[in-house]
């Protein structure tokens, strides 16, 4: 069902949302939370699309923000709200009202939010794009228990680390850091079988991609070993290379599908590690809803602390690097030949993105 | 009921969880990391039955689904049909392909499909033990299973001991150095305490305790969890939860079906030792526990041995216990022949296909509480249910006719279907006048959590290549049950027949006054 109600208010869209339920004969007993998304047109329909599917896990309350302020003095001058509020089979399992905002009241959007959150039941506020520097700050973001952001929509994603980084807060969360738990687990889970002394680690994945810089830092403060960070063409993540002193623990994944996990003194194994669709990153991200103090140790390591492969590295990790070189040259041999030519050409981009990486930083 | 823990003490030792190395990436507090098993493999004996198609393969698949598997996951079947190791995958994939839960994807299926082998023989068949451990060996080496390996026996309990005995000769029971071999069973656990002795005596002669593994497939169940949840992490539950506020409990498990084609197995056996024996008492325990020290396998199992236990059996059997026969009749719909009538039955079987008893547990929290424990097939639906009956306000401030349709209170763990929570209470009636009717507050697990939570097999299996024993019954339990059923049997035995009931309803009319003795009745479930 849909109900399209113009120039409202918060109080007239809860009578609605209550008429509907009846009509539709549920309760809202059964919504665990109210998920807010932040977006504006052009990305609402791919979030609601999201949240939608994810609602199917945890139903909720979903409420799109739009705002709009307005181009013209003529349109900001008027302030309205717009609410589109569908229930039932639309909504997946739950209810959205999806809320437009004109004029002044895209500034107050807090002032719409706050009647319409479900009572008792927790707030998300996710940001699909254009978060604010603070999300705690925000006076959305100050509604909620769990913020999530998504640094590789940023202009400099990289750099948004660093301002994710300075302005934590608990309940802050990434969606560069959800899409890592997949490639996290069967790391941790290579190591439970072969609990090994680790020396160095490396990771490789395509430039602009926080997440490889994120999984990075992960293993730095977990292994307290040097981590380097080598760029290839992608898509994601291509390689996480553990060095023990047996040989590497490598979990190599070229097509963004299927993964190889190779361990000193046991067979190649295929591993499934597919990139994974919003909708399941939102979904993993409402199962927990408390502080993720593995994430904000991660992101508030600085990115600096991962080593470029380049060369100014000190001669003694040269042969290291050497010896990643051969490996990459040998695991790539075959058909993907022409990886290492790829990952050449890229080198200047990394290098770039390090020069933006420390303006964003002096800026922040 | 003998007060004594069979064998509580002498397994203390060997109970304990195995020591594992610090892993560096692991975190307690990081918990978006799932528990992953470690390296290993799954032998299914009688992989061609029904059981292994709609519940081990579909389960398996979606383990794999959920990057719950160890990479090079293996997955070995045993069975008479002259399959190759492709037929076997292929037989897998169309298995997968209907019951799974979870949506196919190629890529997960390749990960699984290359540690998919299959051996063909019969139980008494040394070169297809041979030949069975030649594969697990070539897979330790193609899939790195590291020697780890579940066998799963999902064969007629008649022939547990040969396949036990098989495993041993051929030295697939014990495990190389650092790894583990551990059996899963499938219920029945023999049909009275002396068999159940005697298969655990097979069992644990070849395996020991602790890598034994018993299937009540109830207890995999979400909603069978959350009991514990629902008790011990409330507060609001827990103080009412005893002899003080509650009247009775009736602990239910109705079928709609009939016995289909199990004749063989269900002739001589009957519904109490199906169900009550197994599925109910676990009920009845989880649902009676005190709280567990911890959730440790051995602390919650001690619980559940202390209330099993303590089980009292009413001095009049006959009284007390009921029994029937679904006779021919209506059900849904759907004319339905009676029990004696159904192909492979004795006309002069005495077996029960319904059952009630009624139990007290002899301690401070539920002396003189009843639990009501009642199972059957061909009844009115499929449900599930746990029903904690209270006891009337002591004192009405209302006009009796007020009060007229108020019930007692009742709070109800839905099992299955329907997964859920229902509390009943009275409320007013809208209106000028005062009245006092029950109404039902609900929770749903379907509307409350994901749709695709995961399924009691998922869970289990999953337990079993982690070696957690907590959802599992262990041999003092099974015994325990057996004590307990065992002298209602005896009595049944001596005593008349089943009673007749008609197919489709909720069981005969000898059971609804086993309540009214004690001035109670059946809940509609």
């Amino acid at each position: 069902m849909k109900i399209d109600l113009t120039n409202t208010t918060s109080s007239k869209i809860n009578a609605a949302l209550m008429a509907a339920r009846r009509a539709s004969g549920s309760t809202a007993a059964g919504m665990v939370l109210t998920l807010v998304i932040v977006t504006d047109e052009g990305s609402a329909y791919d979030a609601l699309k999201a949240a939608n599917d994810a609602s199917r896990e945890h139903p909720m309350r979903t409420l799109a923000v739009i705002k709009r302020a307005g181009r013209s003095p003529r349109a900001r001058a008027e302030t309205r709200l717009d609410a589109e509020i569908l229930v039932g089979s639309d909504a997946g399992s739950g209810e959205t009202v999806v809320l437009r905002m004109h004029g002044e009241l895209a500034a107050h959007a807090q002032s719409v939010v706050l009647p319409l959150l479900l009572p008792d039941a927790p707030t998300v506020v996710w940001w699909p794009e254009n978060a604010p520097l603070h999300p705690a700050q925000d006076p959305l973001g100050a509604l909620a228990q769990r913020r999530i952001t998504d640094a590789v929509t940023a202009e400099s994603p990289v750099g948004q680390l660093a301002q994710r980084a300075q302005s934590y807060s608990p309940g802050d969360t990434d969606l560069a850091w959800t899409r890592l738990t997949g490639w996290r687990s069967m790391l941790a889970a290579a190591l439970d079988q072969r609990p090994s002394h680790i020396t160095a680690a490396v990771v490789e994945g395509e430039s602009y991609n926080p997440s490889v810089e994120l999984l990075g830092l992960w293993l730095l403060n977990r292994l307290h070993v040097p981590v380097e960070r080598i760029v290839t063409g992608g898509p994601g993540i291509t390689a996480v290379r553990l060095r023990t002193k047996d040989g590497d623990i490598t979990l190599d994944r070229p097509d963004g599908l299927m993964g190889m996990l190779s361990m000193p003194g046991s067979p190649d194994r295929q591993v499934a590690l597919k990139r994974r669709e919003t909708s399941e990153l939102i979904a993993e991200e409402l199962r927990r809803l408390d502080p993720d103090d593995i994430y904000s140790t991660a992101v508030r390591t600085p990115v600096e602390r991962l080593r470029e492969h380049d060369d100014t590295v000190p001669a003694a990790a040269e042969q290291i690097a050497q010896a990643v070189e051969a490996s990459v040259a040998e695991t790539d041999g075959g058909p993907t030949g022409p990886v290492g030519a790829v990952e050449a050409g890229k080198k200047p981009a990394a290098k770039k993105a390090a020069g933006k990486r420390a303006a964003t930083r002096d800026g922040a | 009921m003998s007060t004594d823990f069979p064998e509580l003490t002498s397994e203390s030792d060997a109970d304990d969880l195995p020591p594992s190395p610090v892993n560096p990436l692991r975190d307690p507090s990081d918990r978006r990391l799932p528990r992953i098993a470690g390296p290993s493999g799954l032998v299914i004996f009688g992989v061609t039955g029904d059981l292994s198609r709609k519940k081990l393969m579909p389960a398996i698949y979606d383990l794999a689904n959920r990057g719950l598997l160890p990479p090079g996951f293996s997955l070995v079947g045993f069975a008479r049909r002259e399959w190759d190791n492709e037929d076997f995958a292929q037989e897998v994939h169309d298995a997968v392909k209907e019951h799974a839960r979870t949506p196919f994807r190629e890529e997960v299926w390749q990960q699984l499909a290359k540690g998919m082998r299959f051996v063909h023989g019969t139980f008494d068949d040394d070169d297809a033990f041979d030949k069975l451990r030649a594969t697990i060996e070539e897979l330790d080496k193609a899939q790195g299973t590291g020697g780890n390996f579940a066998f799963y026996l999902s064969v007629p309990p008649k022939f547990f001991p040969t396949v036990v005995q098989q495993l041993k000769k051929h030295g697939l029971a014990d495990p190389p150095q650092g790894s583990w071999r551990r059996a899963v069973i499938e219920k029945p656990f023999g049909h009275d305490l002396e068999s159940a002795q005697e298969l655990n005596k097979v069992v644990h002669e070849v395996f020991p305790r602790d890598e034994v593994f018993r299937i009540d497939h109830y207890l995999g169940k979400e909603t069978v969890q959350n009991i514990l949840a629902l008790r011990f992490a409330n507060q609001m539950f827990e103080p009412i939860w005893n002899r003080s506020y509650v009247d009775h409990v009736q602990i239910t498990m109705a079928e709609d079906i009939g016995i289909g084609g199990r004749a063989g197995y269900y002739d001589g056996i009957g519904s109490a030792r199906d169900v009550i024996q197994n599925h109910l008492l676990q009920l009845m325990a989880l649902t009676a526990i005190e709280e567990p020290a911890s959730f440790h396998p051995k602390a919650l199992v001690a619980e559940k041995l202390k209330v099993l236990s303590a089980v009292k059996l009413p001095a009049d059997l006959g009284r007390h216990t009921v029994r029937g026969q679904y006779a021919a009749g209506w059900q849904g719909g759907e004319e339905v022949v009676g029990y004696l009538d159904e192909d492979g039955i004795d006309p002069e079987s005495k077996t029960d296909t319904y059952a009630a008893i009624k139990l007290e547990i002899n301690n401070r929290r539920w002396a003189g509480v009843p639990f009501y424990l009642r199972t059957g097939k061909r009844l009115g639906r499929r449900v599930t249910e746990i029903a904690v009956v209270f006891q009337r306000a002591p004192y009405l401030p209302f006009d009796s006719y007020a009060t007229e349709e108020l019930g007692q209170n009742a709070l109800v763990i839905r099992v299955q279907p329907d997964e859920g929570v229902t509390v009943r209470f009275g409320s007013k009636v809208p209106g000028t006048s005062f009245e006092v009717r029950d109404v039902t507050m609900d929770f749903a697990y379907g509307e409350s959590f994901t749709e695709s939570s995961p399924e009691a097999y998922e869970r289990l299996i999953l337990d079993v290549l982690l070696g957690d024993a907590n959802l599992f019954p262990r041999h003092q339990e099974v015994e325990l049950s057996w004590q307990i059923l065992d002298p209602i049997e005896r009595y049944w035995d001596t005593h008349g027949k089943p009673a007749q009931y008609a197919a489709g309803t909720w069981g005969p009319a000898e059971a609804d006054e086993m309540l009214a003795r004690d001035g109670r009745s059946w809940r509609r479930p």
